[in-house]
């Protein structure tokens, strides 16, 4: 059978169609499925090359597969959900004109909630503050830990893996969908506060923590930066939650076990006894962005903040190309 | 003919491996693998379940490291290739996987997007033709999780059928189909062979690799037990001669007198080994005739790949590895 070889590297249109070896033995009923006669071209296929602008087709491919899924819909209703809770717990507490808590402050509310009757801004701090130490981590824990492992066990991986996907690409493109992610919910979180809050209270002029007075349209400039902290913030949990995904075909598995060393961290956050370790927590500054707040901002614990996200990206995301890169996908 | 560039096997084979080896903690699952898949054959990779078909499946498509030895795909070594090699092949690796909340249609476009090969400008009208190749394309907009098993199978095909290909490698294809539904994949494994596809097809069933391939392996227990022509496979056991009459210990024995071997009677039939060098079966007939006795059937039986598996293995074909 004499055939002509395709040459490795050189992307060129179609074969011509009239390239069919020497087969004479096709079946009798051939044909039965029915569709037209437009079958792949005969003989071997030109050798395609990997366009680096079609690579992008897998991210958008991605994106579009984590947001249309009911789990992550379901995931942005009980985040918006939080933020209408609060401000509606808040407009009951204080109706007839009170403040919150009688004036007082620490007594185990979340932060800014007590001038959220004065200014409606304030929910949108508040709501941050009451999801970024649970349901927001949780969230992007759910969705980083489901990211490889939901794939493996759907069997859905494989046939990304031949297509070929490339193991690198994939990771990086599930990255990315995680990093998409973490900034939707948070944004999610952010406006929903902000329309609830505008809706139930007053708004105006913006009293910073330092007791200084901002214009309520720089007060929601630092609420947009606070939003986009917060989601820096879930950074570190994203590359954890993706490493753990690879370690894994059960997709249950690697969101319960990211979900609870989240949990975990948080407890051992909250014991002073254990302060050595604390530094290096990834929850440990989750709540600096409240210093965007003061007059001038102060920008310390933001800075350790985003270097322990970093430092987590780094080192949970090469552990997780380590292992994903090397593995044997028997799901 | 074909001008294969140097350090390269001969474009004529499309699957090379060289003691392909797969040891999963406990199990041996594949175990020094030598085979040659030629360009252009409808391929049948035959074993019973857990013999090691998905396994050396999976080794070849770059999914899982051997343990030892090496696969060649095209001409390039897997898994190191894949990103070259795999573009040009479709694969259905154990069974179809889809995302259920996605429809038929945009299944096949998250998979074709995966591929960096695929001109997304052509993509919706690869996967219509994909899809209609195999028969979906009314319920191409269902969720995927509302199709029956037959759907999901076609669905999975019609991945492997996203571009033109020059290798596909079917896992079970017929899996889970009702006879009409694994009468129309093997018509359109043969529509594809037709086109110059080579097909490597994994199945535990052996009539239908002797219905769709042209050459055939043999797995049992992670080994490699014979590969070839299908022909040549079911030739290499050589047929039983069969008489049918109402005297059969009499014509056993003549059988016997003429070097039938391996008698075996049945109510009024007795078959037979003929000899390695066997007589003019007329020259059988006329003494059969000649000695008396009566004679209703006469004839040589066709061996069949059963009997040849049956003979490599020593084995019915029914036992799991
Ligand atoms: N992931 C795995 N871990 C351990 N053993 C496995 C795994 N996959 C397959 N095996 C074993 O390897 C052998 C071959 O399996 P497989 O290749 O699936 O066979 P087949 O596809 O021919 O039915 C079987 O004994 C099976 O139990
Ligand atoms: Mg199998």
């Amino acid at each position: 059978m004499s055939r002509a070889e395709p040459r490795a590297g050189q992307p060129g249109p179609p074969p011509a169609g009239d390239a069919t070896g020497g087969r004479t033995d096709t079946g009798a009923d051939a044909g039965v499925v029915a569709g037209p006669a437009t079958g792949p071209a005969a003989g071997p296929v030109a050798v395609r090359a990997p366009r680096p602008g079609w690579t992008l087709g897998l991210f958008r491919s991605e994106l579009v597969t984590v947001f249309r899924r009911r789990r992550t819909q379901a995931l942005f209703a009980v985040l918006a959900g939080v933020p209408l809770l609060v401000g509606i717990a808040v407009r009951i507490e204080t109706r007839n004109g009170g403040s919150l808590g009688g004036g007082g402050r620490g007594d185990g509310g979340p932060a800014f909630i007590e001038q959220v009757s004065n200014n409606g801004l304030f929910l949108t701090f508040a709501g941050l503050a009451a999801t970024l130490p649970f349901f927001l981590p949780m969230a992007v824990g759910v969705v980083a830990g489901d990211s490889i492992a939901g794939e493996a066990n759907a069997g859905t991986l494989r046939y990304l893996l031949v297509a070929p996907a490339g193991r690198t690409r994939l990771l990086v493109a599930k990255y990315v969908s995680v990093l998409a992610f973490c900034l939707a919910a948070t944004l999610v979180a952010a406006v929903s506060a902000l329309i609830v809050g505008f809706a139930l209270f007053p708004v105006g002029d913006v009293t910073t923590l330092s007791g200084t007075s901002i214009s309520l349209s720089a007060g929601m400039a630092r609420a947009l930066l606070i939003a986009l902290l917060v989601a820096a913030s879930l950074v570190g949990i994203g590359a954890l939650g993706l490493f753990i995904s690879t370690l894994t075909d059960s997709g249950i598995g690697a969101m319960a076990t990211t979900v609870g060393l989240l949990i975990t961290v948080q407890i051992v956050d909250s014991f002073p006894q254990l302060h050595v370790v604390q530094p290096y927590l990834f929850t440990h500054y989750w709540l600096s962005f409240a210093d965007i707040l003061r007059d001038p901002v102060s920008w310390t614990g933001i800075g350790k903040n985003l270097g322990l996200q970093a430092l987590y990206a780094a080192v949970f995301g090469s552990a997780a190309w380590a292992r994903f890169t090397s593995r044997d996908i028997t799901a | 003919m074909a001008q294969p560039s140097t350090a390269q096997p001969p474009a004529d084979v499309v699957i090379e491996t060289r003691g392909l080896t797969k040891q999963y903690r406990g199990t041996l699952a594949v175990d020094g693998l030598d085979l040659r898949v030629p360009r252009g054959s409808v391929f049948g990779f035959l074993g019973p379940n857990g013999s090691g078909k998905t396994t050396t499946i999976r080794m070849l498509m770059g999914l899982i490291a051997p343990t030892a030895g090496s696969a060649r795909v095209l001409g390039s070594p897997m898994p190191r290739a894949g990103r070259s090699v795999l573009p040009r092949v479709g694969a259905l690796i154990e069974g179809p996987a889809l995302y259920g909340f996605l429809s038929g249609r945009d299944n096949l476009l998250r998979y074709d997007s995966a591929d960096p090969t695929a001109d997304p400008r052509t993509r919706k009208a690869r996967v219509a033709g994909a899809l209609d190749r195999v028969g979906l394309s009314a319920a191409a907009g269902k969720r995927a999780k509302a199709y029956s098993l037959g759907m999901k199978q076609r669905l999975g095909l019609a991945a492997a059928l996203l571009q033109p290909r020059e290798l596909l490698v079917l896992d079970e294809p017929t899996n889970g189909l009702d006879p009409q539904g694994m009468r129309e994949i093997r018509g359109l494994v043969r529509e594809l062979a037709a086109d110059g596809t080579t097909v490597f097809l994994s199945s535990h069933l052996l009539d239908e690799i002797e219905q769709v391939c042209t050459h055939a392996a043999v797995m049992a227990r992670g080994r490699l037990i014979t590969q070839g022509p299908v022909a040549e496979l079911a030739a290499g056991t050589r047929g039983r001669l069969a008489v049918t009459g109402p005297d059969p210990a009499q014509a056993a024995r003549v059988l016997a007198v003429h070097g039938v071997t391996g008698l075996t009677t049945d109510g009024q039939r007795v078959t037979g080994d003929l000899p390695a060098d066997p007589p003019d079966l007329a020259e059988i007939n006329a003494a059969l005739v000649a000695a008396g006795v009566r004679v209703r059937g006469f004839g040589l039986e066709r061996a069949s790949l059963e009997d040849a598996f049956v003979a490599l293995t020593g084995e019915g074909f029914d036992v799991a590895g």
